[in-house]
C-alpha cells in the first residue's frame, strides 16, 4: 500500500511536469513576443526591453521552464535578472517555495492572489459539493426504489432539466431576480467564515444553488442507475430473505454497493472545482480561484495563467489518487495497489 | 462547466452489440428508410412465421414506442431546419438581425420601450437595449452559428476519437499504452480553463496566418479547440468496445482470410461501433452547444456584433439588471435546445439498450 501511493506520487509528479511544460510551452514558444502583453497603450521599446529582462523573457524558454520548476522547489526573487537585482536592492521580492511565478500586471506573486483567492472558491466549492450529494444522492435512491411510478418520473424529469440548463443561465436568474429584484437574500459576496458563519452562508447561497444544480441532476441519474442494478442483485435478495429491515437492505447493502462509482465521479468533480468554479464565480463576481484565472486571461497575464493551468490541473491528478484509495475502504473486493 | 461523461452509458450501450455480426450493421439504416418502420420484417413467401426482429428494428421500435423522446426528435429537428434556415430567411427579409431600431427604445443607446424588452408583433422577443436590434432573428441567426460550431466540433471529436480508439483497441501492446497515456494527459488538461486561456493567443495566431476575420478566425478556434478536448471521451468508449469486439470470430476469420489491419480497423471493426457513436454523439453535441455559450459569456469566443447564443448572452448580461427579459429569452431558448438534444440522446441509450426494460 505505502509503495503503491509513492509509486502513485511519483507518477502524478511526472504528469505534472508534462502539463506545466505544456502550457509552458504554448505560452511563451509561440510567435508572439510574450513582453508585449506586460506593455500597456503607453509601450516604448525601453520598457518593452526593461519588462523583457526583469521577468527574464530575454532567455530561452527552456532555461525560463527550468527556472519556473526550481522556483516551484525552492522558491526565487524577483526581478530575474541578478543584475537588476544588484542594482535596485530594493526591488527585489522573495517568492517562497512553492513559487508560482510572478504577475507583471499585478506587481505581485502569484502566490499571494492565489493565497487570496483560495478561501473563495473552498468555500463554494465544499458548500455546492454537500448540497448536490444531498440532493443527488438522495434523489436518485428515491427514484430508484419507486421505479416507474411518479416519484421516479419526477426525479427523472428533474435530473434533465437540470442537466440542461447551463449554469450561468441558473447564476443570471438568482441574482438578477432572488437576490436584487425580490431582495430575499443579500447580493452575495464573501465573507470570511469565522467571525460571522451566518453571513457566509447566506452570501453563499445562490452560488451553491448555481453550481450544484447540474452536479445534483446527473447524481441523481447517476445513483438511479446504480440503484436499479443493484437493488436486482441476488445479495439483497438474500439480505431481504435474512429478515434484514427495509432500510438497512436499502442503506447497507444497496447503497454501499453502489457507492463505488458515485465517490469516484464525486471526487473528481470536486477535485476539480477545487480549482475554481469559472462560471459561478462570474457570474457572481466572486474573486475565487476562477474569476482570477478568467481574469488574467483577459488581461493576458500569462504567468498567471500557467500557475493556473498548474493548480487545477494538480488537483485533478490529486482527486484521481483520492480516489483510487478510497476505493480499497469503500469497496472490499477492490484490493488497492495489487 | 459540465460534468464529465460517466462510464455508466457506454457501458450499457455496450451491451446493445447483438450476437448476429453484421445484421445490426443495417439496423437503423434501412428501417429508416422503409415506409412504415413498425412493421415486421417483410414475411417471406406465404408463411407469416413468426419473424425474428433485428436488435436495430427493436431498438427502432423502442425508440419510436418512446413518446417523450419522439417530441423531443421533432423539436430538436425544428431547430436543425430553422438554423438551416436562417441563412435563406435572413436573405429574404423575414429575419433582420442588424438592423436597428432606435425609435423602440427609450433614446439613442437606452432601454427598449414597453414590457418584457419591448415584445411587440414585430418584435416577439423584444429589441436589444441600446441598438434596437431584434432579439428573435438575432436568436434565429445565433442559432445557425451556435450549431455549426457545435456540429463540426462533435465532427472533429468523433472522426480523431474513433480513428484513434480503434487502432489503440485493436492494435494493443505498446500502441495502446502509449495512446492510453496520450488520453490521461490530454484529460488531465483543465479543460475550460485551456479553452478560455488559449483563445486569445490562438485566435491571434489563425487571423495572423490566415487573415481571415475575427469571426471566422473565433468560429475556427471553437470548433478546433472543443474538438480536441471531446476526443479523449470518445477514444476511451470505442477502445473498450474494440477490446471485446476483436475478440469476436469475425474477426478471427478476417485475419485467417489474410485482410489487411486497415481492412479489418474500418471495414469490419467501424461498422460495429455506430450505437455508441450515434448515442455518444448526440451526448456530446448539446454540450458543445452549451460550452460555446458559457464561454461567450465569459467574453470569449464568437462576439457581437455577430450572433451566436455565445455572443448574445454576453451582450446581455450587460443589461441583466435592467432589462431581464434581453437575457431570458435567449437563455430559455437556449435550454430548450440542449433539453431536446439531451432527451434525444438519452432516448436513443435507452434504445440501444436492450438491457433497460421498459415498462
Amino acid at each position: 500500500m505505502f509503495y503503491y501511493i509513492l509509486r502513485r506520487l511519483g507518477q502524478m509528479v511526472v504528469m505534472l511536469l508534462l502539463i506545466s511544460a505544456t502550457t509552458f510551452a504554448i505560452f511563451f514558444a509561440v510567435p508572439i513576443d510574450p513582453a508585449r502583453y506586460t506593455c500597456g497603450k503607453n509601450c516604448t521599446p525601453t520598457i518593452l526591453e526593461g519588462n523583457r529582462k526583469s521577468l527574464g523573457y530575454d532567455q530561452p524558454v527552456p532555461v525560463q521552464y527550468a527556472k519556473f520548476v526550481q522556483g516551484l522547489a525552492t522558491g526565487r526573487d524577483f526581478p530575474d535578472n541578478a543584475e537588476l537585482r544588484a542594482a535596485h536592492p530594493e526591488q527585489v521580492v522573495h517568492c517562497p517555495a512553492p513559487c508560482l511565478g510572478y504577475s507583471p500586471l499585478q506587481s505581485r506573486t502569484i502566490n499571494e492572489m492565489v493565497s487570496e483567492a483560495w478561501p473563495v472558491s473552498i468555500s463554494i466549492a465544499l458548500g455546492a459539493f454537500v448540497l448536490w450529494m444531498l440532493v443527488g444522492v438522495s434523489g436518485g435512491i428515491i427514484a430508484a426504489l419507486n421505479r416507474g411510478k411518479w416519484p421516479d418520473r419526477l426525479v427523472v424529469g428533474l435530473g434533465l432539466i437540470g442537466y440542461s440548463l447551463p449554469t450561468f443561465f441558473i447564476g443570471l436568474i438568482l441574482l438578477t431576480f432572488v437576490a436584487i429584484q425580490w431582495g430575499v437574500v443579500p447580493v452575495p459576496s464573501f465573507k470570511p467564515f469565522l467571525p460571522n458563519p451566518f453571513d457566509w452562508a447566506i452570501n453563499l447561497i445562490l452560488p451553491w444553488i448555481t453550481l450544484a444544480c447540474i452536479f445534483a441532476a446527473s447524481y441523481m441519474r447517476l445513483t438511479r442507475a446504480y440503484m436499479i442494478e443493484t437493488m436486482s442483485e441476488d445479495f439483497i435478495r438474500t439480505a431481504r430473505a435474512k429478515g434484514a429491515g427495509k432500510w438497512r437492505v436499502i442503506l447497507r447493502h444497496g447503497l454501499r454497493a453502489s457507492l463505488t462509482p458515485i465517490v469516484t465521479a464525486a471526487g473528481l468533480d470536486l477535485g476539480g472545482l477545487l480549482g475554481g468554479a469559472i462560471i459561478t464565480e462570474s457570474v457572481f463576481s466572486m474573486h475565487g480561484l476562477g474569476f482570477l484565472a478568467v481574469n488574467s486571461v483577459t488581461t493576458m497575464d500569462l504567468p498567471t495563467i500557467v500557475a493556473m493551468v498548474l493548480i487545477v490541473a494538480t488537483f485533478v491528478v490529486m482527486a484521481n489518487l483520492v480516489v483510487d484509495i478510497l476505493y480499497g475502504f469503500i469497496d472490499p473486493r477492490v484490493k488497492v495497489g495489487a | 462547466m459540465y460534468p464529465r461523461l460517466y462510464s455508466e452509458p457506454a457501458e450499457a450501450v455496450c451491451a446493445s452489440r447483438d450476437q448476429r455480426g453484421a445484421a445490426v450493421t443495417t439496423g437503423l439504416g434501412y428501417s429508416a428508410g422503409t415506409d412504415d418502420p413498425m412493421a415486421p420484417a417483410a414475411p417471406t413467401d406465404s408463411v407469416r412465421a413468426i419473424q425474428g426482429l433485428s436488435p436495430g428494428r427493436l431498438a427502432l421500435r423502442r425508440l419510436l414506442k418512446d413518446r417523450v423522446t419522439m417530441v423531443a426528435f421533432f423539436v430538436a429537428i425544428f431547430f436543425v431546419v430553422l438554423a438551416l434556415a436562417a441563412p435563406l430567411l435572413e436573405a429574404a427579409k423575414l429575419i433582420d438581425p442588424q438592423t436597428p431600431h432606435p425609435e423602440l427604445l427609450g433614446g439613442w443607446g437606452s432601454m427598449p420601450i414597453g414590457p418584457f424588452g419591448g415584445v411587440s408583433p414585430q418584435h416577439w422577443m423584444g429589441v436589444v437595449p441600446a441598438t434596437g436590434w431584434d432579439v428573435f432573428s438575432r436568436v434565429i441567426a445565433g442559432l445557425t452559428v451556435s450549431l455549426v460550431v457545435a456540429t463540426l466540433a462533435v465532427m472533429i471529436s468523433v472522426v480523431v476519437g474513433t480513428v484513434l480508439g480503434i487502432v489503440s483497441g485493436a492494435a494493443g501492446g505498446r500502441v495502446d499504452a502509449l495512446l492510453s497515456r496520450v488520453i490521461d494527459f490530454v484529460l488531465s488538461f483543465p479543460q475550460t480553463l485551456m479553452l478560455i486561456a488559449l483563445s486569445t493567443i490562438v485566435i491571434d495566431i489563425i487571423q495572423a496566418a490566415t487573415g481571415a476575420p475575427r469571426t471566422p478566425a473565433s468560429m475556427a478556434f471553437m470548433i478546433c479547440v472543443m474538438g480536441f478536448f471531446g476526443w479523449p471521451y470518445f477514444a476511451r468508449i470505442i477502445r473498450g468496445q474494440v477490446l471485446s469486439l476483436k475478440q469476436r470470430e469475425f474477426i478471427e476469420a478476417a485475419q485467417s482470410l489474410g485482410a489487411r489491419r486497415g481492412r479489418i480497423y474500418f471495414k469490419e471493426l467501424l461498422p460495429h461501433l455506430w450505437a455508441p457513436i450515434l448515442v455518444y454523439t448526440t451526448m456530446v453535441l448539446p454540450q458543445n452547444i452549451a460550452t460555446e455559450a458559457a464561454l461567450g459569456f465569459l467574453g470569449v469566443g464568437i462576439q457581437s456584433p455577430t450572433p451566436s447564443f455565445g455572443s448574445i448572452l454576453n451582450d446581455s448580461v450587460h443589461y441583466a439588471r435592467a432589462d431581464p427579459a434581453y437575457f431570458m429569452f435567449p437563455g430559455l431558448t437556449l435550454f430548450i435546445v440542449v433539453l431536446s438534444f439531451n432527451l434525444v440522446g438519452d432516448g436513443l441509450r435507452d434504445a440501444l439498450d436492450p438491457k433497460a426494460d421498459r415498462q
